[in-house]
This record gives C-alpha cells, sequence and structure tokens, in this order.
C-alpha cells in the first residue's frame, strides 16, 4: 500500500467530562494526495470540525494517527495552517501586521527582513487586499477579514491548508465571490486542502472529492464521492451541467435521506 | 467608451469647484458655532451647579454660631496657602504643592511595585488553574483587610514610616490589579491561542504579541480602581505616620483648628485624585485603542 500525502487512521476521539464519555469519532480513515482539495460535509455536531482540529494538531486523537508527509502529527504547526470561520485576526493588528506576524515567526531564519516584507506583501497581493494594509479587521468587511486570515494561511506555506467553514459567516453574495479566489489560487498554487462546510453547492464546486460524514455520536466517514469535473469550474456553466446536478443530488440524497437529522426541526 | 467618460467628466467640474468657494467661508464661522455650543453645553452646567453650592455653603456657614467656616472666610483665612503652594520653612512647615508631591511620590512608589507585582500575579492566576486554585482563597481573604489595618503590621516590620506607608499602598492597589488581569488573561479567546499555536509563537512572544493586548481591557480597569484606592489610602495612612504629606497635613490643621486649611487640603486631594484616575483611563485608551473591537 503506498503511503499517501495526508493520512487519517483509525483515528477515534472520545471527550469524557466526569463519568460521562461521549464517542464523537470512530474509525476515520482517509487519504489524501498532494494538491487534491477535499472537502468534509456533514449535519452540524457530526464531529468534522473535531477531524479538522486532530488534523491540526489543537486535539489530540484518542487513538488512531495522523501522517503528514511522512511524519506524524502531534501538536499543531505551521505546516498545517488554519482558516478559522471567524477570520480570528488580532484586533490590534492591522491587516499587514497580522500577515507580518506569522511570516516573521516563520520565516525568521530561512528569510532576510526585506525578503519577509516582500512574502507578507506578496500574500496580500494574492488575496487583493493591498489597498487596506494599514487597516485594523474592526475597519474593513467580513469578507476582507477572511481574505487576510487565507492570506496569513498561505503565508506560511502549509503542506496542507485547512479551512474550517471559512466562507460560513458570509453572505451569498461575498461567499460566491471568495469561493472563486480560492479556486483561482489553488490553481496557481496547487496546495493540498481540507475544507469543512455544510454547503453543498460549496464542496461539489470547489472540491475533488467529497467526504460525507454520517451523523453523531461515533460518527464515521459514510461516503467519499470523487468529482470528476474539469478544472477551472464556473459556477454559471456548471449550474446547468447534469454531471453537476448529479453530484449534488448525490450529496443532498446523502445528507437528508440517507443521513436525516431526526432530532432538529 | 472614452467619449462616455468625457461627457460624464465635464459637467462634473463645475459642480465640484462652486461648492468650494462657498464653503470657505462656512467653516470659520461653523468652528466658532461649534466651540459656543460645546463651551455652553460642557461647561454652563458644571459651573451653574458649582455656584449654587459655594452659595449654600456661604449662606449656611456665614451665620456667626456656624461651626465651620463660610467660603469667603475660608479663602480668607487660607489666602497665604492658597497663593503660595511653594514655600518651603522647612520640616513640616512646607507649601501645599510640596505636600502633595510627597503624597504622590510614596503612591508613586507603592502603586508601581503594585503594578508589577499584581499583573505577573494575574497572569499567573490566570495562566495556571493550579494557581488560581492556590492562590485564590488566599486573595480573596487579604483583599478584604482594609487598608490602614495592614499599618502596625508593616510599621512592625518595616521598622520605619516610609517603605510601611509605600507597602500600604502596595496591598491595597494590588487586588484589584491581580483580579482584574487574571480573569483577562482567562478570556483570551480560543482562537487567538489556536493561532499562537499553529504559527508556535514562544512563551514570552505569545505573552507580549497576543497576552498583553487582549487582556489589556481588563487590566487597565484594574489599574483605574487600583489607582484610585491607594489614593484614598494614602491619606487615611499618612495622618497616622506624620512627616511632609497631604494625610498628615489635614490631621495636622485638625490639632491646631485650622479648619479652613482642612477645606483647602480636601479639595487639593479631590482633584488629584481626579487628574490620577484621568490619567490612567487615557493611557488605557491610548494601548487599547482597537483592542476590544472585533
Amino acid at each position: 500500500m503506498a503511503a499517501s500525502y495526508l493520512q487519517i487512521e483509525q483515528v477515534s476521539m472520545d471527550f469524557t467530562r466526569g463519568d460521562l464519555t461521549s464517542h464523537v469519532l470512530q474509525n476515520i480513515n482517509l487519504k489524501i494526495d498532494k494538491g487534491e482539495y477535499i472537502s468534509i460535509i456533514g449535519h452540524s455536531g457530526c464531529g468534522k470540525s473535531t477531524v479538522l482540529n486532530i488534523v491540526a494538531g489543537l486535539l489530540r486523537a484518542t487513538s488512531g494517527v495522523v501522517i503528514l508527509d511522512g511524519k506524524e502529527v502531534n501538536d499543531p504547526g505551521p505546516d498545517r495552517s488554519l482558516v478559522f470561520q471567524n477570520h480570528s485576526l488580532l484586533p490590534w493588528l492591522t491587516v499587514y501586521e497580522n500577515v507580518a506576524l506569522a511570516v516573521n515567526k516563520i520565516f525568521k531564519h530561512s528569510k532576510s527582513a526585506a525578503e519577509r516584507h516582500e512574502w507578507t506583501l506578496r500574500n496580500l497581493e494574492m488575496v487583493n487586499m493591498t489597498h487596506a494594509l494599514n487597516k485594523r479587521p474592526a475597519e474593513i468587511s467580513g469578507g476582507m477579514k477572511q481574505r487576510v486570515g487565507i492570506a496569513r494561511a498561505l503565508s506560511m506555506e502549509p503542506k496542507v491548508l485547512l479551512l474550517d467553514e471559512p466562507f460560513g459567516a458570509l453572505d451569498a453574495l461575498t461567499r460566491a465571490h471568495l469561493q472563486d479566489e480560492v479556486m483561482r489560487i489553488q490553481s496557481e498554487l496547487k496546495n493540498t486542502v481540507m475544507m469543512i462546510t455544510h454547503d453543498v453547492d460549496e464542496a461539489v464546486l470547489l472540491s475533488d472529492r467529497i467526504v460525507m460524514m454520517t451523523n453523531g455520536p461515533s460518527a464515521t466517514i459514510g461516503e467519499i464521492l470523487k468529482i470528476d469535473l474539469p478544472r477551472p469550474r464556473d459556477r454559471i456553466t456548471l449550474a446547468d451541467d447534469p454531471t453537476y446536478n448529479h453530484y449534488r443530488h448525490q450529496v443532498l440524497s446523502f445528507l437528508y435521506e440517507k443521513q436525516r437529522k431526526v432530532d432538529v426541526a | 467608451m472614452n467619449s462616455r467618460a468625457n461627457i460624464t467628466s465635464v459637467p462634473a467640474e463645475p459642480l465640484v469647484i462652486k461648492p468650494r468657494v462657498a464653503d470657505f467661508k462656512k467653516p470659520l464661522v461653523g468652528i466658532l458655532k461649534k466651540w459656543k455650543t460645546f463651551l455652553i453645553s460642557r461647561f454652563l452646567p458644571p459651573l451653574i451647579v458649582m455656584t449654587i453650592l459655594v452659595g449654600v455653603w456661604e449662606l449656611t456657614c456665614s451665620r456667626p454660631d456656624a461651626s465651620l467656616p463660610s467660603a469667603s472666610a475660608m479663602l480668607e483665612q487660607s489666602w497665604e496657602l492658597i497663593v503660595n503652594p511653594f514655600y518651603d520653612n522647612g520640616g513640616n512647615d512646607v507649601g501645599m504643592a510640596w505636600q502633595i508631591l510627597a503624597s504622590l511620590e510614596r503612591v508613586a512608589y507603592g502603586y508601581l511595585i503594585a503594578v508589577v507585582v499584581g499583573v505577573s500575579l494575574g497572569v499567573l492566576i490566570g495562566q495556571s488553574t493550579w494557581a488560581l486554585r492556590g492562590l485564590d482563597p488566599v486573595f480573596q481573604v487579604l483583599r478584604t483587610v482594609p487598608p490602614l489595618a495592614w499599618l502596625p503590621l508593616s510599621l512592625a516590620g518595616f521598622q520605619d514610616s516610609h517603605p510601611s506607608a509605600i507597602f500600604v499602598i502596595f496591598i491595597t492597589a494590588i487586588w484589584p490589579i491581580i483580579i482584574n488581569t487574571s480573569v483577562g488573561v482567562r478570556n483570551i479567546p480560543e482562537d487567538y491561542r489556536n493561532v499562537a499555536r499553529v504559527i508556535r509563537l514562544n512563551g514570552l512572544e505569545y505573552f507580549r504579541q497576543v497576552m498583553l493586548p487582549s487582556a489589556a481591557p481588563y487590566i487597565f480597569s484594574g489599574l483605574r480602581i487600583g489607582v484610585g484606592l491607594s489614593w484614598l489610602a494614602i491619606v487615611a495612612a499618612e495622618m497616622l505616620i506624620g512627616g511632609v504629606g497631604i494625610g498628615f497635613f489635614i490631621w495636622d490643621a485638625w490639632n491646631s483648628s485650622l479648619i479652613s486649611d482642612i477645606i483647602l487640603a480636601l479639595i487639593y486631594v479631590g482633584v488629584v485624585g481626579f487628574i490620577l484616575d484621568r490619567m490612567v483611563a487615557f493611557i488605557g485608551n491610548r494601548v487599547t485603542r482597537g483592542t476590544s473591537a472585533g
């Protein structure tokens, strides 16, 4: 069996509080190739964010391992950079400083000060945010904050980019715009991406494969759907594309027929 | 495309210029008007209230059997002190400014030590649950001890009045600083911690780049309460330890039955306390600008 770039092997997660133990994840197995764009979709509370946090190293799995590029993941690090749902920029730093904080720390020894400055600007340029370098997060819109968050994550040159519902807090128009940007950047940089989402269209449009999770407790991977659509993808032409709609249908039927959430009104 | 741009730009030009000429006079008049309304709305109400208060004071204390001096009598009796704040006849016989400065010096020492120790301990019990469990009960009991109750003990310990007064200020100001700092550190959003963990900030970097700015609004509200309390405590402490200082000045004036000097000293104490509070608030606003906004 050839080793994949990112391997999640037999990962289970239990949370214990007092005498109560809840089994959140059970036997998660996933292999991701270099340059692949993977979405994880599932109902809220199914533990998809927990999977991401385990890969990020922010949580320790109760059992099982995550192996990235031949090394076991034990703690958080810049090779697995995160884009958080609520951007989590530091509000007392400007747009430039937020990215520079990461760049200056990670490339302290490998790049000169001028190179780091250059690199910070280049990443902000990639997300079209150079017009607001000296603004603080409170002074820019939600979509712009998320752009800066993406720039910060990209600037770390991660082996895998982890997106935790990156567009969840945005309005539909901004979301579509940012999805297009992410597709454009992805076509340039060929990053390995793992994205958590609960948006079916987003998953089909962006992903190479969609990982569908069953409902918790003891959630696991239900089905994996390969999205065989040519890139670059265009949301308007795809809207009438039968293959695209077929994929959409498959995800929808998994979520709303096979894994229908009974306790949600 | 080009012709279209030209059509729109031509009529736009005069539209921009016209209001500019008319606007020229407007700002001057506008600024004056703004200042006038600002002065009237901000300074008139306190002025009226002050006049009424002084009037009532004057009326109630002007009767021959009044035990306190009236406003005019106070001005007359303490006139020397009011006009000469900087005289120095040696010993305790110095102007009001020197008395206040002596008190401020003690407060400055005690308060600064309290800031350093308080923020450090606050960070410790904010970071470590073990330290919180161990130290919090001690703090909760000690912080209820009134400032002056510490004075005899510190006199016994230091064998000298000067460090004792500083210690009383320190022990008074430190509790709100510790408690607020620890709450601020505990309330650092999980996301900021995660960002720091992903880019692997070390302890010192995390402290400087994330913890201090994030907790700064809490820390500064503790610092503000602390400075107010230390100014409250210094007057009482100085009454007991003697020497130069506004507290002993008040006590001395009482022993010499110079009631008007006491009133003058109280005004000084109030104004200085107000300034101290505003200074810390001002620094806090400058430092935490943008911190609390999400």
